[in-house]
């Protein structure tokens, strides 16, 4: 058990990761409660924006899961966050029924395009536990369809990724119809409440704030899991070198169906967590180059490092964020610019950066030719594992 | 007599190899027959080999040889034959080739293949015979019994102080040696290596030949090598492979005299 915990993470791993945990569940939260006069209080309207930030980050940590450990560059995860960021909406949309403009049982759009009865597959999100069921499900058995058939056929890297970004752009058209019944163009919003509170109160948005940093810590704990367990170690061989997985007698195809669903999963929680404190969800989630970012995000941060793409994630937003205000015209131009420096110069993204500067102060002649075994606390150089203890 | 056992003794004795039909045959590959685009890459082959047999699979460039390895490994589909393992229960080529990895077929490529973001301790750990499934890898730990086993095999080629090294730093020699190592820790009953000491210095490769001779007698061996040093320093028996088809087949000193063979491949 000890030795599976040090495997997890060294103690200073282990130190980092409560002090971050606390920080975001914690502290934030703390400052947030201060009067505004109070030079480190975060003000009301920041709590939304950093919550929708740790979604984001959610999701760049399974996309690592798959891109980073296990070489498969998805180009349509975006799809899944949007998936289950629909079936939270739907369960808003149910709740307020008779609320809404027409004062109509049924969602606005649905009154709007004279539609008497609800649609079959709307059935039962009026119930908050259904909806959470069926916002993960849903993602997952349709990730694990996908997946089978893709890695059964062997399809991978640029290819993979040409699919994964075809299936994105025809989920987006496809939600786009106002047939297909989740209020094409516009899709869902105009949210009242979540499981009886007002979306409107500070209160609520801190608690959703709450829910997201909690949900980030534990997809990261539960990434973390995976990465450094045997599973972990096969994914990584699949990745380096799948057909030699295969001659030792790794059905290669069962891991990456079962690490593509758990990711695509991930990724619909966070876009359940998203969609609440963003008040809309719409087929523009699904868009190409929003799966695109996603993937910039995972490079910038560095790749198979976990911790690298949810860094990515939150710098790369919070840049946005401000430049997005101060300079409109400038982003994409930064964004571009980003991906190619980081490209060319830092391969193992910002995160490789830092503990490339921290081995060169620490490291002494002895330890670069032997690195250090078992309760090692510095990560491996590129993927932040620690060795298996023999 | 085991029914299967019986079964087998009588195809043996059906077929035109009769003489080991008393023993039990490690691996057999009867008719097989690949095409590439009309090209036969193996055009009937038959081969059987006793357990704890070595045996040599030499042959000009474009024999076969490699391809042969392909179809008992799963890798390629033959046109037509079959390959069985010891008993006639699996015919491997209907398999996959993780089915075949785990009923005991080793295969070591031509270009040492480790993982090279992985230490040679885990490339051991990897590749250690046992439940494979993806569920069970998720929450699976070492047991005492596994440990011994990555150390014994460590020991085995000599790398027990390189084992927290990654595989991907290791020097060709090295990889050459884990890669057999990885094989050894999938205790398979057939071990297919396939050029093992291609870029070997002479030391190393005199190490590797005491290697395949250890090998031997446990399971069954099959050496597919260019090397005519080698292959002298090691074989018992050599099927020589020309044009898909076998050319000859018996020890080594009657090859070597074998003016046919003589003509195709040692003629140097």
């Amino acid at each position: 058990m000890r030795e599976r915990l040090l495997q997890f993470h060294g103690r200073r791993g282990w130190l980092i990761l409560a002090v971050a945990a606390a920080a975001l569940i914690i502290v934030v939260p703390v400052l947030n409660s201060l009067p505004r006069s109070f030079p480190l209080a975060v003000p009301d309207y920041l709590i939304p924006l950093l919550g929708k930030f740790l979604c984001y980050g959610m999701m760049a940590i399974a996309m690592d899961l798959v891109w980073g450990y296990t070489g498969i560059l998805s180009l349509g995860h975006a799809m899944f966050f949007a998936l289950g960021g629909y079936g939270m909406g739907m369960y808003l949309m149910r709740r307020m029924a008779g609320e809404g403009v027409y004062r109509s049982n049924l969602p606005d759009f649905m009154v709007f395009l004279d539609w008497k009865t609800l649609p079959w597959y709307w059935h039962g999100f009026q119930n908050f536990w259904f909806a959470v069921a069926m916002l993960l499900l849903v993602p997952g058995v349709l990730a694990a369809v996908f997946g089978w058939f893709a890695f059964r056929s062997r399809i991978k890297g640029v290819y993979l990724s040409i699919v994964t970004q075809a299936l994105t752009f025809a989920a987006m058209l496809l939600f786009f119809q106002n047939a297909t019944g989740f209020g094409g163009n516009n899709g869902l919003t105009d949210f009242k409440h979540l499981l009886g509170r007002s979306l409107q109160s500070p209160s609520t948005k801190l608690a959703l704030y709450i829910a997201s940093a909690v949900a980030l810590v534990l997809t990261y704990a539960l990434c973390r899991f995976v990465v450094t367990s045997k599973l972990g170690r096969v994914l990584t061989a699949v990745r380096d070198a799948e057909l030699k997985t295969r001659f030792c007698g790794y059905e290669t195809t069962h891991y990456k169906v079962f690490v593509w669903t758990l990711s695509a999963m991930l990724c619909a929680l966070a876009g359940a967590l998203y969609v609440p404190q963003v008040g809309i969800i719409n087929p523009s989630e699904m868009q190409p180059s929003n799966s695109i970012e996603l993937a910039i995000w995972v490079a910038v941060g560095g790749r198979g490092t976990l911790i690298g793409p949810l860094l990515g994630a939150l710098l790369l937003n919070g840049a946005k964020s401000y430049l997005t205000a101060a300079f409109p015209s400038a982003w994409l131009y930064v964004l571009g610019g980003i991906f190619v420096l980081v490209t060319l110069f830092l391969p193992r993204g910002v995160l490789g950066l830092l503990t490339a500067a921290r081995k060169r102060k620490t490291t002494t002649p002895q330890q670069a030719t032997e690195p250090e075994r078992g309760v090692s606390v510095e990560p491996a150089p590129s993927t932040g594992k620690v060795p298996v203890t023999p | 007599m085991t029914a299967v056992e019986a079964d087998l003794v009588a195809t043996v004795a059906d077929g035109p190899r009769v003489r080991v039909a008393s023993q039990v045959v490690a691996l057999w590959v009867e008719n097989l027959t690949v095409s590439f685009d009309g090209f036969k890459a193996l055009n009937d082959v038959t081969l059987l080999l006793d357990r704890g047999e070595l045996r040599c699979i030499i042959g000009p460039n474009g024999a076969g040889k490699t391809t042969l390895m392909d179809c008992i490994t799963g890798k390629t589909r033959p046109d037509s034959g079959s390959v069985y393992l010891e008993s006639r229960l699996h015919n491997l080529t209907e398999l996959s080739e993780c089915e075949i990895a785990q009923l005991g077929i080793g295969r070591k490529f031509q270009r040492p293949t480790v993982f090279p973001q992985h230490t040679v301790y885990e490339n051991c750990e990897l590749a250690l015979n046992g439940n494979r499934g993806v569920f069970h890898s998720l929450f699976s730990r070492l047991s005492k019994k596994d440990k011994e086993t990555i150390d014994r095999v460590l020991e085995t080629i000599g790398l027990v102080d390189l084992k927290g090294r990654m595989a991907g730093l290791l020097a060709h020699g090295h990889k050459q040696w884990l890669e057999i190592g990885m094989l050894l820790a999938l205790d398979p009953k057939v071990l297919l290596i396939d050029e093992p000491v291609a870029g070997m210095t002479q030391p190393e490769m005199e190490r590797t030949a005491e290697l395949m001779q250890r090998l031997a007698g446990e399971r069954t061996v099959v050496v597919v090598e260019h090397d005519m040093e080698f292959v002298r320093s090691i074989a018992r028996k050599v099927t020589v492979l020309h044009e898909g088809r076998i050319l000859a087949e018996g020890p080594m000193a009657e090859i070597q005299r074998d003016p046919r063979v003589i003509e195709v491949y040692l003629g140097t």
